[in-house]
């Protein structure tokens, strides 16, 4: 439904979001994989050349590497299980008949409105801190001993912060979703002699499903590149048990200076998160007509 | 239509509802309540809820040893800046996807999108590199550009399916009533948009405030928004609870304030027009 | 000046040819009416006559100038959307000025012409409401007036009556009548109603299928129908189409006799058959035949008041100087 003049000035409209997102795409990316493949550290300048793909075998190979993948696919698979169902279970309470649902929506939202670093250092400083965070209180006033959960427990403690930060955003999408289901669907169930957990199961479930892929997609955009969350807390340890694939390049050019390792660990980096991004990608295209 | 519910579970329902909303704002209010502490009370063991000394000394020991107007003000600029300038490059290009839409529309979108799949880290050292070439280091403009552009893909996206539920035959008619291209967009297609553009400007000036990664890593003093003054107080550790809390809530106070005045439209701007 | 030429317009979305090549001439001041059923391509056709849609093949000239690639905003045309297209933020004014502003003209002409347009159109007291807060028919007068301010060189209206309740439709048809009178612009009327084509055109158009099948004054197309199609599309009820034996006795393949063309008898006449449901308008009574031996039901139109029953026997006759012959690829003969 268009004529010759508006497909062209569609073409000319599309130009500058299109040309500024390739460069943006394909300038860092080119250099990025020249770097990967020379020897480059800022603290040996002296020392650079050509190296093939030394930078990426040594990136690889190092055991660190798996644990990084590991614990990346952990952060946001974790993250993911925790807001969706969480998020399901609050927006069915919530959409509940209630007293203030208006005050409760705005308590709820108020974590995604929280900047990374200073939900991390709250989190670190006063809640998980073992001597004198609250979780810590609140065993000892139990007669336990505290737990060191950014030392014992590190990952875990980034998945329960990053969640808190993403629990809203899953819950208000689901909630808007689940309002937007007639109450003459459920009441014909109902009337069908369905039981609570089969109307859940059959009706809102399958409604909800949009929502879910919304929720997903969004949210691994954003988990694929935690990193403040867990710079601010533990730096990625003890040891590695906390380093995720993103922490891992980062502490490769920022804290080793070795640009060339990085930029290997970067494009891998590029890879996984383009094989994540084809898998979503396929998955959500189904599901929304964009 | 409302369902009749005894009064009974109503109130159990209300009760868990409320109980589960403030276990989830509690960090929050916690924070807020240690930066009214002293340092001493901010430690005690057990904590104590409400009955301490409510002091601002904090504030205003944190407001001496940074200059948190300053920050602020980059913040703003920074959120204020990627905004504008992602609007004026995304209003044309989302135009152009839902009132002309051809066979390869839905995939650029995708393309659009994954272009936010590329890990930040992965291109640090180059773009820190490039902003050392072109003098963009700790400067506003260079963290504009960079904010937007990571934040384009989405404006684009969320404009894109509000212009979709504007009908083409008011945009035609305009075009037969002598509206050249821009007067078309300027009076007629915007001005209806309003509501979209409100919640997409709402979201993305949130994202871009709390954008730590890139904010943090290219700007050193002159540029450095709120996100870079907190990770200051994050080195050394402990026994400052009470002014690293005011440090927090003065950087969230903000955008906390501004999001939950606009939270109905925000939260139609975040279903991405996917769910309705 | 409003005289439109199209010469072997057509119109192909992909691989699709909706519009096969056209050749058609409006005349300066003509009131053409594009009719067919629904898929026809008369939309499309006034869509491109707009230049909302490029012609895939040919030309289009306004004023004997080609037109073919004038964007629309350049081709002095006016156009009303079957939605009316008022813009929902702006006041009936703003959105009667609106052309007028994209024009460059000052204020206080702008208002001049909106107060006159508004006084034709009956929309003095509504000047400052939003389209919201109009009814469908005042919406539909907004969407006229902000037509007529443009002084264009024709209009073009794409099924404008279509959104509007039945009474509402005859008073706006008479309206637009009376509006085209009075202007003595061209006009281009698109609607899939005959009735609609049929009172108010200069001159119909019948398109089927992307193709002209037709084109006369309604009474030309009503005594003349080149086709079965038109024959069958044209006039209210139907005409009766009638195959086999009785069309082999005119020598042809189909015989078309209209229902106001049957005379009624109980006692003789060439066709027998019993009376089926009739419906009595008052002024007239029309009814269904069945069983007539001819293979097809027979509707015939009676005057108001005659009495008759559902089941009775009853002898018809067609005036033999009305029946319109077709032959085995329905053209006339």
């Amino acid at each position: 439904m268009s004529t010759q003049a508006s497909r062209s000035a569609a073409r000319v409209m599309l130009s500058p979001a299109v040309i500024s997102l390739l460069i943006w795409m394909i300038v860092p990316l080119v250099l990025t994989l020249w770097f990967s493949f020379q020897r480059y550290n800022l603290l040996y300048p002296d020392r650079a050349g050509f190296v093939g793909f030394y930078n990426y075998t040594t990136f690889v190979a190092s055991p660190d590497f798996i644990q990084a993948i590991i614990n990346t696919l952990l952060l946001v698979a974790g993250v993911l299980l925790i807001t969706v169902i969480g998020g399901i279970l609050l927006a069915l309470l919530i959409d509940q008949p209630i007293w203030g649902q208006g005050y409760v929506r705005i308590l709820v939202i108020a974590p995604f409105f929280i900047m990374p670093p200073v939900a991390a250092l709250v989190w670190k400083n006063m809640f998980m801190n073992p001597t004198n965070g609250l979780f810590a209180e609140a065993f000892k006033a139990l007669g336990l001993t505290p737990f060191d959960f950014l030392g014992d427990a590190p990952l875990i403690s980034i998945i329960i912060i990053v969640a808190w930060q993403w629990l809203p955003f899953a819950t208000l999408i689901l909630l808007t979703a689940l309002q937007s289901l007639s109450s003459e669907e459920i009441e014909a169930a109902e009337m069908d002699g369905a039981p609570a957990h089969k109307r859940f199961w059959f009706i809102i479930l399958p409604h909800l499903s949009r929502a879910i892929t919304v929720v997903i997609l969004i949210q691994t955009i954003f988990l694929l590149g935690v990193l403040v969350e867990i710079l601010v807390t533990t730096n990625g340890g003890p040891g590695t048990a906390s380093t995720t694939l993103t922490f891992l390049v980062y502490k490769q050019s920022i804290l080793n200076s070795d640009v060339g390792k990085a930029a290997a660990g970067g494009v891998v980096a590029v890879i996984l998160a383009n094989i994540v991004a084809v898998f979503l990608m396929r998955a959500i295209g189904k599901n929304l007509d964009a | 239509m409302a369902r009749a519910v005894t009064t009974r579970r109503k109130t159990l329902t209300t009760l868990a509802a409320w109980g589960i909303a403030l276990l989830i704002f509690f960090p929050i209010l916690w924070m807020i309540l240690t930066s009214f502490k002293t340092e001493q009370d901010a430690v005690l063991s057990p904590p104590v809820w409400f009955w301490f000394d409510w002091t601002t000394e904090n504030y205003v020991t944190v407001m001496d040893r940074a200059n948190y107007f300053r920050f602020f003000m980059n913040s703003v600029i920074i959120a204020i800046g990627s905004t504008a300038l992602g609007l004026l490059i995304a209003i044309p290009a989302a135009w152009s996807m839902a009132f002309v839409p051809g066979a390869k529309t839905k995939d650029l979108l995708m393309w659009m999108l994954s272009t936010k799949m590329m890990p930040g880290v992965a291109v640090l050292v180059p773009i820190y590199l490039i902003f050392i070439k072109l003098k963009l280091l700790d400067t506003h403009f260079g963290l504009i550009i960079v904010i937007m552009l990571i934040n384009l893909p989405i404006i684009i996206w969320m404009l894109y399916t509000y212009f979709k539920e504007i009908p083409g035959e008011i945009l035609e008619a305009a075009r037969m009533d002598g509206a050249t291209l821009r007067s078309e967009i300027l009076y007629v297609l915007l001005p209806m948009a309003i509501p979209g553009i409100a919640s997409t400007v709402l979201l993305n000036i949130i994202l871009a405030w709390n954008e730590a990664f890139w904010t943090i890593t290219l700007t050193t003093v002159d540029a450095a928004p709120l996100t870079k003054f907190i990770s200051s107080f994050s080195s050394p550790q402990g026994l400052f609870y009470a002014k690293l809390s005011a440090a927090s809530t003065m950087a969230i106070a903000p955008i906390l304030i501004m999001g939950w005045f606009s939270q109905k439209q925000l939260v139609r701007g975040l279903t991405f027009g996917a769910v309705k | 000046m409003g005289q439109i030429t199209l010469s072997k317009v057509t119109k192909r979305f992909g691989d699709v040819e909706v519009i096969p090549p056209l050749d058609l001439r409006i005349e300066d001041g003509e009131f053409v009416v594009f009719v067919g059923p629904s898929g026809c391509g008369k939309s499309t056709l006034l869509r491109l006559i707009a230049g909302l849609e490029d012609v895939s093949d040919g030309q289009i000239s306004i004023d004997g100038k080609d037109a073919t690639s004038v964007p629309p905003a350049k081709r002095g045309l006016a156009m009303v959307f079957q939605s009316y297209a008022l813009y929902p933020h702006m006041t009936v004014r703003k959105n009667i000025a609106f052309p007028l502003r994209m024009a460059g003209l000052s204020a206080a002409e702008q208002e001049k012409k909106v107060m006159a347009a508004a006084e034709v159109l009956n929309l003095t007291s509504f000047l400052d409401r939003r389209p919201g807060q109009l009814s469908g028919g005042q919406r539909q007068r907004v969407a006229i007036g902000r037509a007529i301010v443009r002084e264009p060189e024709a209009f073009l209206f794409d099924e404008p009556l279509s959104n509007l309740d039945a009474a509402l439709r005859v008073n706006m048809r008479l309206e637009i009548s009376e509006l085209h009178a009075s202007l003595k612009t061209t006009m281009i009327y698109v609607t899939h109603d005959q009735v609609e084509a049929m009172t108010m055109a200069d001159k119909i158009v019948v398109l089927n299928a992307g193709r002209v099948e037709q084109v006369g004054s309604p009474l030309h197309l009503y005594q003349n129908p080149q086709n079965t199609f038109v024959a069958g599309f044209i006039g209210s009820p139907k005409m009766n189409l009638l195959t086999g034996p009785e069309a082999t006795k005119h020598s042809a393949t189909t015989i078309g006799v209209r229902p106001e063309h049957i005379a009624t008898s109980t006692t003789e006449g060439l066709w027998k058959g019993t009376v089926g449901v009739s419906e009595h308008l008052g002024s007239d009574t029309f009814f269904r035949v069945n069983n007539t031996g001819l293979g097809e039901t027979i509707m015939v139109r009676a005057g108001g008041e005659v009495a008759i029953r559902h089941g009775e026997t009853i002898y018809l006759t067609p005036d033999p100087t009305k029946i319109h012959r077709f032959d085995d690829k329905g053209q006339r003969l």
